[in-house]
């Protein structure tokens, strides 16, 4: 599986998504933010940071970028996509995922780890996790507090903050996100945006070992399709 | 008077200055040499006052491979990689503009790490203000974190490490420092002296602007209250964005092997890059105005030189690999120009719009003449040793108004608002433990750990003493995670040094320093130098900041200071006899700077780490935790505190219950560990010779505190409310 990881200047979690990828046996590559062709692609990361230094509005300038083009083509043929924190503002921003981040509600960056319940594993990062079960992940954003539009399908959330176990509870939600939502995914299910960060939770040592079965999702992306095939076929 | 000479007042050269200019140029300066020589004599670039004391620094140890001089120091780590780290000063702009003064902090300690060719993993800061009840103290304190966290957050280098701490002194006059660490491959290391005459210079980043104009000088003199909008100018502005991007492009210029040598653009801006690499490499170099790519247009040669515009470097670079250079860093989107080239002999030659307006050996600008200030102890001191008589405090009320004090506090509403965990190394995260504790993929299994210390208010009663005990605690932070000291980065914070007070207490802490350092073998691989932090309050404490870094040789064999399991043994290792001079009950309880602070056995020190470290190393310990400010019963209600475990324990008797409680002494560590690993730990002290304390044991919710030989609990608390108190800068910043 080949996993591209966006590097938008200003991007801070490009390295160290490749490391987590290659940490789980994915091959991954660096895709410029000029780039207009993602062929070749099985999946594309759209990593943290402050693209364009978040100047105008988190993520608004790196939305408008020539390679977002190319993604919305590679979402548009139902290629897997995953924006992490600022990636997933880039995404709101582009329309890629429905709703819009503001700042979170204390008024400052928030670094801490957090507790997160799947909602949906009908994803490409969460289709080989249980619905309901809870991830320890770190969180560290300033705009984060996810606003979804009227009627949003519950099906397109991903991940809800919650407390160790899994109870939906205001103090455990890091940024005053609407319904706790912590990660979205778009109608068809491929395009998935969240803040929390899944690359810095791939040891123990680091806290938390959560985030390797996500990243491990993209990698054996192929079973999966090869089971959905099978699914059909019986 | 001639107009130059007139100008030489206003421009900042005292008259004598003046007078050695002329020596050395064998001609009077034209207006831009007489400019850019005020820039560089500057206390802030020129160190003209310390430098002779800095010498006594030990900067010597098998590992170290760049020493003070250079733009950061470098040690060696293992299979051919090399740690760089330095700390600087922020502190006369933070004060004026505390979000950008602090910011840019981070930038300009970055970029000097970038200098090395190291790339940027950590940041570490330490803090001073006034006290936050203060509501203009509060301001500053917020607007210098929501700066670090700005800029800090946007490049991507997590801010791993630091300390704050408040007192009266700093008032109007706050420290901002700021320590960054670097990893480098050794063969990829830069030089910072211009060699190879017909090399091409090169000019990249941001576009060179009016800000920052003057900063060096700023710098170098106490602020004015009533010029508050003229200093503001020489605040610079920085830009993260750019930040980041110079430290990928630069990085990527470096592997190019093209570049000869690089050096960051800070203070006195052009001038200062341009002559010391000049001088380093004892070449010429000849500098062209009109390739300088300007923000703004309208400005004068002179403004081009000194402007301090953030995030731009100055590479020497081999000529026929120039142009690939400067696309280089037009692809990351930032700004670059061939704006000279190194010459033979050792003259720099500046040129705008065809006219030479600057033409002089690099030497006379970046060799300030060196001044050795009168010294003398203040008249009061042997006063203020005398310890008033108190009484003894409630200990219940004095633990938590302790834990409460912000300087004890904990700091995890400020590390919250720093990306601590970007990058993917951070093992132990900042409050935690001692100190911090990066994993390093590059040499697994090692680690690096990171402590930063210092104390004003010891300094103010014995600065010899006090920097010592920054040393030896910085130490002790490191031993407490299992970590062994590769070196120290310092940065000297102190009042005006024509002030022989002042200066007698940068003298004595210097001495102090390198005592210690030497001592515990630990080299200065460079620091910085701040004076001139004076307020309406008088001088600022005098603070000597130690950064010190180390290495642990297995990052799954480390320890954090929070009890982490009910029913294991509690002891104190070492056994210094605990005194309330110049203690923090002193201070926060009776309102008493006051007493002199114990100096510290350094030979007894170093074996109490040993132990510790080994410990540690062995996995004996659950917890490791150096007693500090509030003594060995703040100790332990932290280590009750941060892992929300209570703890029964007995501890050793004293003069008075107070001091036994709350009285300070250095080289004593409290440690947590299960029955079976006791023994292991006390046969191991005892063949170092360092005695091991039993105190009690790790249990229930409670802290609950004895005084052997007397009866009862003399503390009694709630774990729940010691946090609550430890909690007490929640909102504040």
């Amino acid at each position: 599986m080949r996993v591209g990881v966006v590097v938008f200047p200003g991007s801070t979690c490009d390295r160290d998504c490749l490391q987590a990828l290659r940490q789980v046996g994915a091959q991954a590559e660096e895709v410029w933010h000029t780039e207009r062709d993602l062929r070749g692609l099985d999946a594309v990361i759209l990593p943290g940071g402050f693209s364009y230094g978040d100047y105008l509005r988190a993520g608004a300038v790196a939305a408008r970028c020539p390679v977002m083009e190319a993604v919305r083509s590679f979402a548009r043929a139902g290629g897997a996509v995953l924006g992490i924190c600022n990636g997933f503002q880039i995404l709101l921003e582009a329309g890629l995922l429905p709703g819009a981040m503001v700042r979170n509600r204390c008024g400052r960056f928030v670094c801490r780890d957090v507790y997160v319940r799947v909602e949906s594993v009908r994803t490409p990062v969460t289709w080989t996790l249980r619905s309901g079960q809870v991830l320890r992940l770190p969180v560290a954003h300033g705009e984060g507090c996810y606003i979804p539009p009227a009627g949003l399908d519950p099906r397109q959330v991903v991940f809800r903050y919650c407390d160790a176990s899994g109870r939906l509870r205001p103090s455990a939600n890091p940024n005053g996100s609407v319904a706790h939502i912590a990660g979205v995914c778009n109608a068809a299910g491929n395009v998935v945006g969240m803040m929390p960060h899944p690359e810095r939770a791939t040891d123990a040592l680091l806290g938390s070992a959560d985030g390797v079965p996500l990243l491990e999702g993209l990698r054996r992306l192929d079973s999966r399709s090869r089971l959905a095939a099978g699914g059909r076929g019986r | 008077m001639s107009a130059v000479r007139a100008m030489s007042a206003a421009g900042g050269l005292a008259s004598a200055d003046y007078r050695e200019l002329c020596r050395r140029l064998g001609r009077p300066p034209k207006v831009t040499e007489l400019r850019m020589a005020a820039a560089m004599w500057s206390e802030h670039c020129g160190y003209r006052r310390s430098r002779h004391l800095l010498r006594l620094l030990p900067s010597d140890g098998p590992r170290v491979i760049r020493g003070p001089g250079d733009n950061a120091g470098v040690v060696d780590l293992r299979d051919g990689w090399a740690v760089a780290f330095k700390m600087e000063s922020h502190n006369h702009p933070s004060a004026v503009d505390p979000f950008h003064g602090a910011a840019t902090g981070v930038g300009g300690i970055v970029r000097d790490i970038l200098a090395m060719g190291a790339r940027p993993v950590a940041l570490v800061d330490s803090l001073r203000f006034g006290p936050l009840d203060d509501p203009a103290a509060r301001r500053l304190a917020r607007g210098v974190v929501a700066g670090i966290s700005a800029y800090a957050n946007c490049i991507g280098v997590p801010t791993v490490a630091g300390e704050l701490a408040t007192h009266p002194r700093y008032r109007g006059a706050p420290l901002v420092n700021v320590a960054c660490v670097g990893l480098a491959r050794r063969e990829l290391l830069a030089r910072s002296a211009a060699s190879e005459p017909g090399s091409a210079v090169v000019l990249a980043g941001a576009r060179t602007g009016r800000d920052g104009i003057g900063g060096a000088a700023f710098a170098s003199a106490e602020l004015d209250p009533s010029r508050d909008d003229r200093d503001r100018t020489a605040v610079q502005l920085g830009d993260p964005l750019a930040g980041k991007l110079l430290i990928e492009a630069t990085l990527e210029a470096l592997r190019t092997g093209q570049v000869v040598a690089v050096q960051d653009l800070g203070a006195a801006g052009l001038t200062c890059a341009a002559s010391e690499m000049a001088d380093r490499g004892g070449v010429g170099m000849e500098v062209d105005l009109d390739a300088v790519p300007l923000r703004e247009g309208g400005m004068t040669p002179d403004e081009i030189l000194l402007s301090e515009s953030q995030e731009r470097m100055l590479l020497v670079v081999r000529p026929e690999a120039a142009g690939a250079i400067v696309s280089l860093y037009r692809r990351w989107g930032l700004s670059a120009a061939v704006v000279g080239r190194v010459t033979p002999g050792s003259r720099l030659r500046v040129r705008a719009s065809g006219v030479t307006v600057a033409s002089l050996p690099a030497a006379v600008l970046a060799r300030a003449p060196a001044v050795r200030p009168a010294a003398r102890p203040p008249a009061d001191l042997r006063r203020r040793w005398t310890v008033p008589p108190v009484p003894e405090a409630d200990p219940d009320r004095a633990l938590l108004a302790l834990l409460a004090h912000p300087s004890v506090a904990s700091k995890e509403p400020v590390f919250r608002q720093y990306d601590h965990t970007v990058q993917i190394r951070t093992v132990i995260p900042p409050g935690a433990a001692d100190a911090a504790v990066l994993r390093l993929g590059e040499v697994p299994p090692l680690a690096l750990a990171v402590a930063c210390d210092g104390d004003g208010r010891l300094c103010d009663l014995d600065p010899y003493r006090g920097a010592r005990r920054a040393v030896a605690e910085a130490a002790a932070n490191l031993a407490c995670v299992g970590a062994e000291p590769l070196g120290v980065t310092d940065c000297l914070n102190f009042g005006d040094p024509h002030t022989p007070e002042v200066f007698w207490a940068f003298r004595q802490a210097v001495a102090g320093l390198a005592a210690a350092c030497r001592q515990l073998e630990i080299p200065v691989v460079g620091g910085n130098v701040s004076f001139y932090n004076t307020s309406e309050v008088g001088p600022v404490l005098p603070t000597p900041v130690v950064t010190m870094v180390g290495w642990l040789p297995d990052v799954r064999r480390t320890c954090r200071a929070g009890f982490s399991r009910p029913g294991d043994v509690v002891a104190l290792v070492g056994r210094a006899h605990p005194t309330l001079e110049a203690s923090a009950y002193l201070a926060v309880v009776w309102g008493a700077d006051a007493g002199r602070p114990a100096d510290v056995d350094l030979a007894a020190h170093r074996r109490v780490l040993a132990v510790v470290r080994e410990a540690v190393r062995q996995g004996w310990l659950h917890s490791a935790h150096d007693c500090s400010d509030g003594g060995l019963a703040v100790a332990l209600a932290e280590s009750a505190a941060l892992g929300g475990v209570g703890v029964d324990a007995v501890v050793p008797d004293a003069d008075r219950v107070d001091a036994a409680l709350f009285g300070e002494v250095p080289s004593r560590v409290v440690v947590s560990l299960p029955d079976n690993a006791l023994r292991s730990l006390t046969s191991l002290a005892e063949a170092w010779g360092v005695p091991v304390t039993v105190l009690g044991r790790t249990g229930g919710r409670r802290v609950r505190l004895a005084v052997r030989g007397r009866r009862g609990w003399a503390v009694d608390l709630p774990v729940r409310r010691l946090r609550a108190a430890y909690r007490s800068l929640e909102g504040l910043v």
